[in-house]
């Protein structure tokens, strides 16, 4: 399970000092990682997938992955890692912090593109730099898939849509024999310009002790 | 006495028009523009002027004015005078404005308060340095003095007819519309502010005025401690009327607009509470430690009292429009009536009013929208908009004149202390409590917002009608309590309102983004809460996305399915936000007349063809298509396409669409006319639109919309004209189907070699068929489907095309 206390005081600080978390932060989430993966120390899929909460959440499955996205995880190759460590699950969630009060304009942009980044993965299932009609069709499905009455032609009508828009902000003018790859994340970070992400993507991790350490196990 | 006054008022502004006319000869045009507008203003006056006089009259019967038969020195009572004549002609023309006279002088301060916000417009010049809620004002004092100088006493500004008529549609207008994600999300702030500054700012402010008052001595010894804490209360609220009076102007950021805003309705609560606990004790004398506590039950009582109040009449109103499928005239009476009552029943048990309006109006709100029809829809908010725009007008000139009227009691420490203790409290509440929320916040507060914030702190008329609803015998300093606030009221709306826009220029505070509402957006909005959801879940923590979610869902799996009428039910957020964004396209290009705006921000040629994948395999499998036609399919497939490049290009959230069924029949024509010429004029255009429909009989082109869409197949043989088709919605949408009616009809007046009738294509499906011209139909269907607009059920009656 670790090493001694003082080891393990030690590790938490690099963690600290790394990914922005508190000592404090860093403890309850180390607990809740325990009991997430019942104490075995790696995270693995099936481990997120027992999580009651998540069950119901439509886009789930692309949640899941970004925790073992290699690509999130700071190393160049892209593909999925099977299990995770704990720095890894903090370099995760370190995503989610918002930036702190006294950085820079210039800090602030290198976050936003950051989590921009982190959002470009997600959608961009098979790392080919592009997230393409398809891929955006099927986060459309997903995201009403929490709906019982899907209409596919809807979903069809709506990720066209936003393409057709993307494409029109970025590209301005185009031919009618070329074809619009997909969005690259510079128009990626073009189009959702008007979202402030650097404020919305946050989670407040400031009161973790309401942590609840059982994680249901259902199925 | 009348012919007087009108006949100096006239002398004295024909000078004045003659004097400025003498100078301006050199610039005629502008002169006579200007001398235009200023004569309009000036007769506006007059006519006002000339109201006064009569109103005035009309406030005290002793003056007999009029041209009936019988004079009457003593003014009262003509008809028994009448008795002691002998008899007399059968009166032809008789003057009795007793009866009439109530409804004529609410009428006659309507009117004004109308003609008032008209001349402000006249003088742009004025309205950008002053804002509106000062000019009032100072007509009010006006209209005051004026009435004064005849002779007359002022109407004073009743608190009945204050709380009950004006400032309910005020409050409705802002509950109905408010922005519910910010308001939810700085939840905590807001609540914040609204109650332990509003409890600071009164304990501190009527602290430090009793002490004051001690200081003094002599003449305000005598006020006690209680008397200077109720003041302090009711100075210390901030007044949702002239914040959202003065803030609507300066277009600030969103964040902070809602926190100020949001505070000032909150603070209701506490106003009440503290407004009648001090009420009731200041006649006993003293307050024991029961009395505090039972005064903080009351307070919870009194604002979740009003908000659960508010929220059953809101799911009442809510639950009665699931029905009013058949009677959609009277849907937006239910909206008025139901929020009217939570209203007046919040005040019947004493709880707070306002918040009980609010709680109705954000209540009901997702799920009447949801049921009405378009029209009412319109017809609520423009009502809405209307009502509080008068009462915000008469609000503010009534406190002008009841400046004038009211007994005054001047004394200048007090005055002095009250405003500059409100100055202070209001700085030292923002700074303390931004300190304890930035520990909690996100997004911290900036010192800019703060002082925004600490800056936007207006006081208003309701804290100067709590003080006239006093009794005077409990507040023997009522009349200095009334100058007093009535000094904080003008400085704050005079000083702080017209320095507040130049200031935050001055600071660069952001200013509210007018971003048009992308479909990206609120994909990735949605998005984005549900990772947020997931995250939080993954940690294991349960904030504020967390029961965000379950609210959600909760609403959708229960409460929508009982509240929302028909298929309504179940559509989610996104497909209906897809949905409303088509139809107001739809309706903007055909308000625009198909395209003859050209393209000029940012001319995109990106069209889905450019999007679609390439299928190599096809291309071979249709060998048979010649050259010459696969060009002219194609050139027709790009012009339509490109149209509906650029309706989605044209989508703004804030043009206020227009209803097509609104619109004069004429402008239709006129419109389509001036199209044409425009079309006529530039011969290689694709961006025009020119139609080439089928020239059916309007009967059957509608059946043939309604019933079977793949009748609109695309002719690429006719000639080289590219036809667009509309097909807005389904049948259940009485007023697409009768614009597309009115298009095909418009048709057949116009002989023009261009053809007749103009149709235009939603959207952009039709794109894969390139090379073939099979898949037409296929996405045709799946074009109506996906459009097809499962609102409120059609109802023929009320939505009749104009020409049956």
């Amino acid at each position: 399970m670790g090493g001694s206390q003082s080891d393990r005081a030690h590790k938490f600080q690099h963690l600290s000092d790394k990914t922005g978390f508190s000592i404090d932060q860093i403890n309850s989430l180390h607990k809740r990682f325990m009991s997430l993966t019942e104490n075995e120390g790696v995270l693995r899929r099936e481990h997120l997938d027992n999580i009651i909460n998540l069950a119901v959440n439509p886009i789930r499955r692309q949640i899941t992955g970004a925790f073992f996205d290699k690509r999130n995880l700071g190393q160049n190759e892209d593909g999925y890692l099977q299990e995770i460590e704990f720095e890894d699950f903090l370099t995760i969630l370190a995503f989610f912090t918002p930036p702190k009060q006294g950085t820079s304009e210039e800090e602030k942009q290198n976050i936003k593109k950051e989590k921009l980044r982190f959002l470009f993965n997600m959608h961009d299932t098979d790392n080919d730099g592009f997230i393409t009609l398809d891929e955006y069709k099927r986060l459309v499905e997903e995201l009403l898939s929490s709906n019982e009455t899907i209409e596919t032609e809807t979903a069809k009508a709506i990720s066209d849509a936003a393409m057709l828009e993307v494409a029109s902000v970025t590209m301005g003018q185009m031919g009618p024999d070329e074809y619009y790859e997909g969005i690259t994340f510079a128009h990626f970070q073009k189009i959702l310009k008007g979202i402030q992400i650097e404020t919305k993507m946050n989670i407040n991790f400031w009161n973790l002790d309401t942590i609840r350490v059982q994680c249901g196990k259902s199925k | 006495m009348i012919l007087c006054i009108t006949k100096c008022i006239h002398y004295v502004l024909h000078v004045a028009i003659f004097k400025k006319t003498n100078d301006t000869k050199v610039i005629h045009q502008i002169s006579i523009m200007d001398r235009l507008k200023r004569t309009t203003f000036i007769l506006f006056l007059m006519l006002v002027a000339s109201l006064l006089p009569l109103g005035g009259h009309a406030s005290s019967p002793e003056v007999g004015t009029g041209n009936g038969k019988v004079r009457d020195h003593q003014g009262n009572g003509d008809t028994t005078h009448k008795a002691n004549y002998t008899k007399k002609a059968f009166p032809v023309l008789s003057f009795d404005y007793k009866n009439v006279r109530t409804p004529f002088e609410i009428s006659l301060w309507v009117l004004l308060a109308s003609l008032m916000k008209l001349g402000f417009h006249l003088i742009p010049r004025v309205s950008n340095i002053v804002p509106e809620s000062c000019l009032l004002i100072v007509v009010g004092l006006l209209i005051g003095g004026l009435i004064k100088l005849v002779g007359e006493d002022p109407p004073v500004l009743s608190s009945k007819v204050f709380f009950f008529y004006l400032l309910p549609p005020i409050i409705l207008d802002a509950g109905y519309f408010l922005p519910m994600r910010p308001f939810t999300e700085n939840l905590g702030t807001i609540l914040m502010f609204a109650v332990v500054g509003t409890l600071w700012n009164a304990f501190f402010i009527g602290g430090a005025l009793y002490g004051v008052c001690q200081l003094e001595g002599d003449y305000l010894g005598k006020v006690e401690l209680l008397s200077c804490l109720l003041f302090g209360s009711v100075v210390s609220a901030v007044d949702p009327v002239a914040v959202l009076a003065v803030f609507e102007e300066i277009h600030i950021n969103e964040l902070l607009h809602i926190l100020v805003f949001g505070e000032s309705l909150l603070n209701d609560a506490v106003t009440v509470v503290l407004y009648h606990l001090f009420e009731e004790f200041s006649s006993v004398g003293t307050i024991t430690v029961t009395d505090v506590f039972l005064g903080i039950v009351c307070f919870l009582v009194v604002s979740l009292g009003g908000i659960m109040v508010g929220a059953m009449y809101g799911i009442l109103a809510a639950f009665t429009s699931r029905f009013t499928s058949h009677t959609r005239v009277i849907e937006p009476l239910f909206v008025f009536v139901y929020s009217y009552l939570a209203y007046l029943s919040a005040e019947v048990f004493h709880l707070s009013g306002i918040m009980a309006l609010i709680a109705c109006g954000a209540v009901m709100r997702p799920y009447v929208e949801a049921n009405i029809s378009h029209k009412s829809h319109t017809t609520i908010k423009y009502f809405l908009k209307m009502w509080s725009s008068v009462s915000d007008t008469l609000i503010f000139i009534f406190l002008g004149v009841s400046t004038v009227a009211g007994k005054h009691n001047w004394n200048w420490t007090f005055v002095i202390a009250t405003v500059v203790l409100c100055l202070v409290a209001r700085v030292l509440g923002v700074i303390g409590l931004t300190l304890v929320i930035n520990k909690f916040r996100i997004v911290k507060l900036t010192t800019k917002d703060q002082f925004i914030i600490a800056y936007g702190g207006l006081r208003g008329a309701i804290a100067f009608s709590l003080i006239y609803l006093l009794d005077e015998n409990h507040f023997a300093r009522k009349d200095m309590f009334l100058t007093a606030i009535i000094t904080v009221i003008f400085f704050t709306v005079f000083v702080q309102g017209m320095t507040i826009r130049p200031l935050v220029d001055l600071l660069a505070v952001k200013k509210k983004q007018e971003t048009k509402r992308s479909i990206n957006e609120e994909i990735h909005t949605q998005f984005l809460d549900h990772l947020l959801t997931g995250i939080e879940d993954i940690c294991g923590h349960y904030g504020h996305h967390h029961w965000k979610d379950k609210l959600n869902r909760f609403n959708k799996k229960y409460v929508k399915k009982c509240l929302i009428a028909g298929e309504r039910s179940k559509e989610p957020q996104l497909i209906a936000f897809y949905h409303k964004m088509e139809f107001k396209q739809a309706i903007e290009l055909v308000e625009s007349g198909g395209g003859s705006k050209l393209p000029s921000a940012m001319p995109s040629t990106v069209s889905m063809q450019n999007i679609q994948p390439k299928k190599p395999s096809q291309e071979r499998a249709l060998p048979q298509v010649s050259k010459a036609r696969e060009e002219e399919i194609r050139k027709i497939l790009r012009t339509n396409l490109q149209k509906t490049r650029l309706r989605l290009r044209s989508y703004n959230r804030h043009t206020l669409v227009a209803d097509p069924d609104e619109d004069g029949w004429n402008e239709f024509l006129i419109k389509r006319k001036r199209m044409k010429d425009l079309e006529k004029m530039s011969h290689v255009n694709n961006y025009l639109t020119v139609p080439a429909p089928p020239p059916d009989s309007p009967t059957i082109a509608r059946a043939r919309l309604a019933s079977d869409p793949q009748a609109w197949v695309i002719k690429p043989v006719t000639g080289d004209i590219p036809t667009i088709k509309v097909e807005l919605a389904s049948p259940q949408s009485p007023e697409s189907v009768s614009v597309v009616d009115e298009f095909k009809k418009s048709s057949y007046e116009q002989e023009d070699e261009d053809g007749d009738g103009l149709v235009m294509k939603a959207t952009s499906l039709v794109a894969k068929k390139d090379e073939t011209g099979e898949d037409d139909k296929e996405p045709q269907q799946r074009l109506q489907r996906c459009l097809s607009d499962p609102g409120p059920s059609a109802e023929d009656e009320e939505d009749e095309p104009f020409l049956p």
